[in-house]
């Protein structure tokens, strides 16, 4: 509307609150965007193993870095986080668990279902 | 391309400060998104402290005060102060939600006050609601028929199939979930939004309405219905209580289901 091309836009992620289910729904994304990068490490990891013993060594070596360490923990959190989500993304493509009150329940069963998988994953491999 | 940050003349200013009567007792700060078309400089945040001892109990009756007594340029739009118009949607804290049936009392400090989000601002607090008219229309809400209407009755209804728009014939068309969704804020030239697709499925579910394959194929569209991502805000922040993000999906479903005939 040229007319009016000096309206403003009203504030909107500078003000909205977001709910802990539209944090999740972010959230969801954001690990699957980390993912795909860590994918890319995935794949270094696989071909170190294809290249024998020396180049191996190296990357264990590499891995053994705390801070890396922290990387590796943090991709297997979001590997997941995001798996739980998505099993979320198909109970309401069944068109289920929308129920108002209910969303909050959901996503903090979220985030405790992916922690405890990760700490599964991290016990026993 | 969805933009994260306002553009420069949209970006607010510290505005003026209307302080309390002296012997006011209950002091409640309000701070208020303001525009004047006139003048052409950038929004502010006015602030407004009230006595609450000497106001009604809602949202509502504390920016009327504002407006009677403080300042009669304060721009809203309201009606029916009861939840039923749906005119005096806005941001309150954070929360899209209609400042009628919001107590101040629900709210524990300051109150912050701004239109409906990633909207045209017309003035003030009143959004530029246009297009999401121009949205609803689309979708054709009203009664198609081809059959002719039974003589000497209304098209009648089971009290199943009555049942059947519950939860979505009360939406007031306030548009607190639209204006609540990220989808709509970066795809509002496409995707229908919340609203106008909860009224979508309204009749798409009317027992009566002989138009639901028109209707389907008109929202067969990546854009005006899968734009929705299932985020929730609408469904959070809805003030009637109803559901927009289950009609969508319950519309997605009607689409598989007709594809798998």
């Amino acid at each position: 509307m040229a007319s009016h091309s000096n309206r403003p836009t009203s504030p909107h992620l500078q003000v909205y609150k977001l709910p802990l289910t539209g944090l999740v729904s972010i959230s969801h994304r954001m690990t699957g965007v980390l993912l795909s990068l860590g994918l890319l490490l995935f794949v270094m990891m696989l071909s170190a193993l294809a290249s024998g013993n020396n180049d191996y060594q190296a990357m264990q070596a590499l891995w053994g870095n705390w801070l890396l360490r922290l990387v590796y923990y943090g991709f297997v959190y979001a590997l997941f986080f995001h798996l739980c989500h998505g099993v979320r993304h198909l109970l309401w493509d069944a068109g289920k668990t929308f129920a108002s009150e209910t969303l909050d329940h959901y996503a903090k069963l979220e985030l405790v279902a992916s922690l405890l998988l990760t700490l599964l994953t991290l016990i026993f491999i | 391309m969805a933009e994260f940050t306002l553009p420069k003349n949209s970006v607010p200013t510290e505005g003026k400060t209307f302080q309390a009567p002296i012997h006011a007792q209950n002091i409640r700060r309000f701070e208020i998104y303001r525009w004047d078309p006139d003048t052409g400089e950038n929004p502010r945040i006015d602030v407004f402290e009230l006595d609450i001892d000497d106001c009604g109990p809602m949202i509502l009756d504390a920016i009327l005060k504002i407006k009677n007594d403080i300042d009669s340029s304060l721009t809203f739009r309201r009606s029916c102060r009861e939840g039923v118009c749906g005119s005096c949607a806005m941001n309150i804290n954070g929360k899209n939600t209609l400042a009628c049936t919001k107590a101040i009392d629900a709210y524990p400090d300051t109150i912050k006050i701004y239109p409906l989000p990633h909207m045209q601002v017309v003035k003030d607090l009143v959004p530029d609601m246009t297009h999401f008219y121009e949205q609803y229309t689309s979708i054709k809400p009203w009664l198609e028929t081809s059959t002719p209407a039974p003589a000497g009755s209304e098209r009648l209804q089971s009290k199943e199939d009555r049942a059947k728009l519950d939860g979505l014939y009360e939406c007031v068309l306030c548009a607190c979930c639209s204006t609540s969704c990220p989808s709509y804020w970066w795809n509002s030239d496409r995707y229908l939004g919340p609203a106008v697709l909860l009224q979508a499925y309204r009749w798409l579910v009317d027992s009566r309405d002989e138009n639901t394959a028109a209707r389907l194929d008109a929202l067969d569209d990546s854009f005006k219905l899968y734009r929705c991502h299932t985020i929730m805000n609408c469904t959070d922040t809805c003030p009637k209580g109803l559901n927009p993000a289950q009609a969508i999906a319950e519309t997605k479903k009607l689409l598989v289901q007709r594809k798998l005939g």
